[in-house]
């Protein structure tokens, strides 16, 4: 199911984040790419090279707006001025959905500027829908939420992430973006089956789908998109196709970043799971 | 416990400076966090204090290069943690981690030792250079617009274009650390590793000099600009939308130089912003 109400029924395929070492290659030699994602914050600025790239990139391609800073699932109201400025770059970009994470990351007008998990409550999960919704209809265009990557769970929460997810999204009757990899992550940061996680998730609240590499260390791995995308978060993503459909693919690469025809080719494997989706029961 | 009670609780356990070695403060408890297998509930805690402040420690370090030349890398060091200890990041943008620094360090005048005033200008110096990047531009002045030209005409300067009088010559400095920055210039993981490097050793002392400077941007670079006192004063009037008459007098009135002297410098001065963009 390419295309739902969820990302504006379209249907892109595969995309790459926009990231700033890439920037002159992209514009000088024009690669064909099927969309490209950029971090909304990065671009909410009143001028200068941040919004002069990007209207030059959307002269030629197609942009789809990620946000780090919506804080959905934090207690308190959404930033105003952030959501002002959000719509404005909503207005620019023309994007058909946007996405933000569903984690929490300011208290009292204080930022930590990560992605903090929540307790899986019920009360965080009528709270962050509200504010969803608040932000959907602010914005007027479609929200997806995107699972994070965690390493710590709270003695509070009262049912898994992904029950929790499921909470959220059908309260706030919004879509998902499900990072394949940050399942991984997490299954193994907390011991659970990814699969249990893919199984349980509404293929068709699914607008988007993002791929990334990670580090391991003993204890713990680590969401750090600085590595090619390994053989288990493939099949991962091999076993999201086969629930949800040929969805649109985004890989995420934010550190030691390499040239752009490396991050392109790694994203263009998702092609061989896209191409012919063996399409089960959910 | 309520999810503001436990949001509340959590950000102040990981904001929490980090103790010797890089590891959550002793006195953290982290009691709100179940412990695995592998580790207790104060280490999954530690990997979210250690990531907020190698994140916030190394957006400083990226954004005042300047500074961490003027003081040198371990004050830098003690001075930002401390800054990020007091005042927390109130903007859900990195990009305004450091607008409350000048301020702060005016209170708190220790964590310079003897290089308190050309800190201050510097960071007001690299203050300026992340606003003259991304402020907005607005059009720029055309000859359809001078078609009322006399006293009362307002012309507005751009909102990159910054003003600032420094008693020290640290736009110079600046432009040096700029340069070594971009020549050795790494990517790391903000995340694993905190960023630190010798490229910004700490300076000799630093002469005092009297200059107007302008922060501003040219097909999306930052530069700096001298301006002679009088310029400087005419371009700050321009800012505060005096009418034009109103800001020559201002802004030259005190001024030494010769009258003709005055009215050649004004048309230079005039003929040079307009070329550069800058009148709006």
């Amino acid at each position: 199911m390419p295309a739902n109400r969820f990302n504006g029924f379209t249907d892109y395929g595969i995309g790459v984040g926009l990231r700033i070492p890439h920037y002159q290659h992209i514009l000088e030699k024009k690669p064909v790419v099927g969309w490209f994602e950029i971090i909304s914050e990065n671009y909410m600025v009143d001028g200068g090279r941040p919004l002069a790239i990007l209207d030059q990139i959307l002269e030629q391609y197609k942009v789809v707006q990620h946000g780090v800073s919506a804080y959905f699932g934090s207690a308190q109201p959404l930033n105003r001025d952030h959501l002002r400025r959000l719509k404005a770059l909503v207005k620019r970009t023309k994007t058909p959905w946007l996405t933000d994470h569903l984690c929490w990351g300011s208290v009292d007008g204080t930022y930590s500027h990560d992605l903090l998990p929540m307790p899986y409550t019920f009360e965080a999960a009528r709270l962050t829908a509200r504010k969803v919704r608040a932000a959907r209809d602010f914005l007027e265009v479609p929200i997806a939420v995107e699972n994070v990557s965690s390493y710590a769970e709270f003695h509070e929460s009262e049912m898994t992430e992904w029950e929790f997810l499921n909470e959220v999204v059908e309260r706030a009757d919004c879509g998902i973006l499900l990072d394949v990899n940050n399942i991984y992550v997490s299954s193994r940061n907390h011991c659970f089956d990814p699969n249990d996680y893919l199984n349980s998730v509404p293929p068709e609240r699914v607008a988007q789908i993002h791929i990334a590499g990670h580090s391991k260390f003993t204890k713990y791995i680590l969401d750090t998109h600085d590595h090619p995308v390994i053989d288990p978060v493939w099949k991962l993503y091999q076993h999201a196709i086969q629930r949800v459909g040929p969805t649109a693919t985004l890989l995420e690469w934010d550190d030691r970043i390499p040239a752009f025809g490396e991050v392109h080719a790694e994203a263009r494997k998702a092609e061989r799971y896209i191409a012919v989706p063996t399409l089960v029961a959910p | 416990m309520t999810l503001l009670a436990l949001q509340r609780r959590m950000a102040a356990d990981l904001m929490r400076p980090l103790a010797p070695g890089d590891r959550l403060d002793p006195k953290t408890k982290a009691a709100y966090l179940k412990p695995n297998d592998r580790l207790t509930s104060r280490e999954r805690l530690e990997i979210y204090s250690k990531s907020y402040w190698y994140r916030l420690l190394d957006s400083l370090y990226e954004d005042f290069p300047g500074l961490r030349a003027v003081v040198g890398q371990r004050a830098f060091q003690r001075l930002a943690q401390a800054y990020l200890t007091d005042l927390p990041s109130q903007s859900w943008t990195l990009r305004n981690l450091g607008s409350r620094l000048e301020k702060w360090l005016r209170r708190n005048p220790a964590y310079t030792g003897d290089r308190l005033r050309p800190a201050l200008d510097m960071i007001r110096l690299e203050w300026a250079h992340i606003e003259a990047f991304d402020e907005k531009f607005e059009k720029i002045l055309g000859p359809e617009d001078l078609l009322e030209l006399g006293p009362a005409l307002r012309i507005g300067l751009q909102p990159y274009v910054r003003l600032i009088e420094l008693r020290y010559p640290v736009d110079d400095l600046r432009v040096k650390v700029n340069a070594a920055s971009e020549e050795h210039g790494t990517a790391s993981n903000a995340v694993l590793k905190r960023k630190t490097g010798g490229l910004a050793r700490r300076i000799g002392a630093m002469d005092p000099e009297h200059i107007f400077l302008a922060v501003h941007r040219h097909d999306f670079m930052v530069y700096y600009r001298r301006l002679e006192a009088e310029e400087f004063r005419l371009l700050s009037a321009l800012r505060r939308r005096l009418p034009l008459g109103e800001a020559m007098e201002a802004a030259l009135e005190d001024s030494p130089l010769p009258v003709d002297e005055l009215r050649r410098r004004v048309e230079i001065w005039f003929a040079t912003w307009a070329e550069l963009g800058w009148l709006c």
